[in-house]
């Protein structure tokens, strides 16, 4: 485990090449234990190219990335990284109760961490319907469910809040941001910047470049701007 | 490898054709209610249904399986259920062990209540030992599925994956002696033919054979089996490019 003092991420001038395409163009950025970063940028600038890039997923062509001391993709480094892909990645044609307990044992974790981890994702009186049959925040709450089983230390979140409505997405950051405080570093990415508001950190992401990283409030004074619609605006377009 | 998170797998596997009972109840009454038709057509032939019958013991637990293991593992990949396994404590043997053991029971199970239907209600008067055909059958089950995760790769789409059948499974069933007897095949054919693996399922029935000729076609099922399973296991990337 990282220590307090120590990154538990370490981005150093990562490149993704993906078939002659730069998808990722030299990104750096550190993380401490405990942070909630919000990782923001249109569709196709590469924040969930740069999220597989982190677990380990998407081959690195240059640059490196450290997690917990270790390269991102190393064998120490499975089941140390919750992680929510934006597809959902669960089985729909299991019950709730039954995707959780099968990633509980591959994880090797106790039986009453399945029970644990429905009740933080409120699915607990759904535990016995199947996936297929819940609705879109049910199926994206299954999903964050299993991301969290054994409260790994780092979490990446790819838009787990995307399609869902207001009160939900509200409670769900409320769930991301008790994760960071109880020590995870917590990774949420997210193409609406409405969002921004709720991390403490931002990164802004646009054609694979870093264009920001910061406070929100940081944001809104480089960019003067008064919303953070308006201030990603003035970034995007003031680097084109 | 763990045997743990293999039975896991198994399990999960198993769970999900259960929560599909219709997929369930094909797999199992299909393959039986088409052996009964055939008896039933055959009826006025004696013996004929002695010589065919058994022929289909081994070859349809390699379509279903076949069918079943590459669209079921289509969707790990397309769903992205592959992916998060893969940043879990999770290896690729463990895997493809635990497709391998879900469809090589559902395999077995599919040929016992195949066979057991045959020998008592439809008249199956085989001379063959019947736990042989259970071997035939558990291969053939084992052959399908292999072929089935490696082919799950070439496809895009569950369209495409069934696609796939014809393409793979009807030329061998054409050649490889329930329609015409390999023997009777021009040279090239019987060629290809003797090393199709759906053929030494069907050799591995033959009543009557030397132990040699039994463990030879097994020999050959078993080396399909290994080499398929290599191929589908390096098809199964960790990272992506």
């Amino acid at each position: 485990m990282a220590s307090s003092n120590q990154p538990t991420l370490d981005v150093s001038n990562l490149r993704v090449v993906r078939s002659s395409n730069e998808i990722l163009k030299s990104i750096s950025f550190h993380a401490a234990p405990g942070e909630l970063i919000g990782l923001l940028g249109p569709s196709g600038s590469g924040k969930s190219t740069l999220m597989r890039a982190l677990l380990g997923v998407q081959a690195i062509s240059s640059g490196s990335a450290r997690i917990l001391g270790s390269a991102a993709g190393s064998p120490p480094l499975r089941g140390q990284l919750g992680y929510m892909a934006q597809g959902l990645a669960v089985y729909l044609d299991l019950t709730v109760e039954e995707n959780i307990r099968y990633f509980n044992g591959v994880l090797n974790l106790p039986f009453y961490e399945v029970s644990r981890v429905l009740d933080v994702v409120a699915l607990t009186t759904f535990s016995q319907r199947l996936v297929s049959t819940l609705s879109g925040g049910e199926r994206a709450r299954v999903s964050l469910g299993v991301a969290l089983l054994g409260s790994p230390p780092v979490l990446i979140l790819d838009e787990p809040t995307v399609g869902l409505d207001p009160i939900l997405r509200r409670d769900l950051w409320g769930t991301f941001n008790a994760l960071a405080t109880a020590g995870a570093t917590v990774i949420v990415s997210s193409h609406v910047m409405d969002e921004a508001a709720r991390c403490a950190r931002l990164l802004l992401l646009r054609n694979g470049t870093l264009l920001f990283d910061g406070t929100p409030a940081s944001l809104l004074a480089v960019s003067d701007a008064h919303g953070y619609d308006e201030a990603f605006e003035h970034l995007i377009e003031g680097t084109r | 490898m763990s045997l743990r998170r293999t039975l896991l797998t198994t399990r999960r596997i198993l769970e999900q054709l259960r929560h599909d009972p219709r997929t369930l109840a094909l797999l199992l009454i299909v393959p039986t209610a088409l052996v009964g038709l055939l008896a039933w057509s055959l009826i006025d032939r004696p013996g004929a249904f002695d010589a065919v019958g058994p022929k289909l013991l081994g070859v349809f637990p390699l379509i279903v399986m076949f069918l079943v293991t590459s669209v079921i593992t289509l969707r790990e990949r397309t769903v992205g259920t592959l992916e998060r396994l893969f940043t879990l404590p999770l290896t690729k043997a463990e895997f493809i062990g635990g497709y391998a053991i879900a469809f090589g029971t559902l395999a077995l199970a599919q040929s016992l209540l195949v066979s057991v239907l045959s020998y008592t209600w439809y008249g199956l008067a085989h001379q063959g030992i019947p736990w042989r055909i259970s071997l035939v059958a558990l291969c053939a089950g084992l052959l399908g599925t292999a072929f089935g995760l490696a082919l799950s790769a070439v496809a895009h789409t569950e369209f495409q994956a069934v696609q796939f059948m014809p393409a793979f499974i009807l030329p061998q069933l054409l050649l490889c002696g329930l329609v015409i007897p390999v023997a009777q095949l021009p040279s090239v054919l019987r060629a290809i033919a003797a090393v199709l693996p759906m053929t030494a399922a069907v050799h591995a029935i033959a009543p009557l054979r030397s132990n040699q000729y039994y463990v030879g076609q097994f020999a050959v099922m078993l080396a399909y089996i290994v080499v398929a399973l290599v191929v589908g296991a390096s098809t199964l990337r960790r990272v992506s490019k």
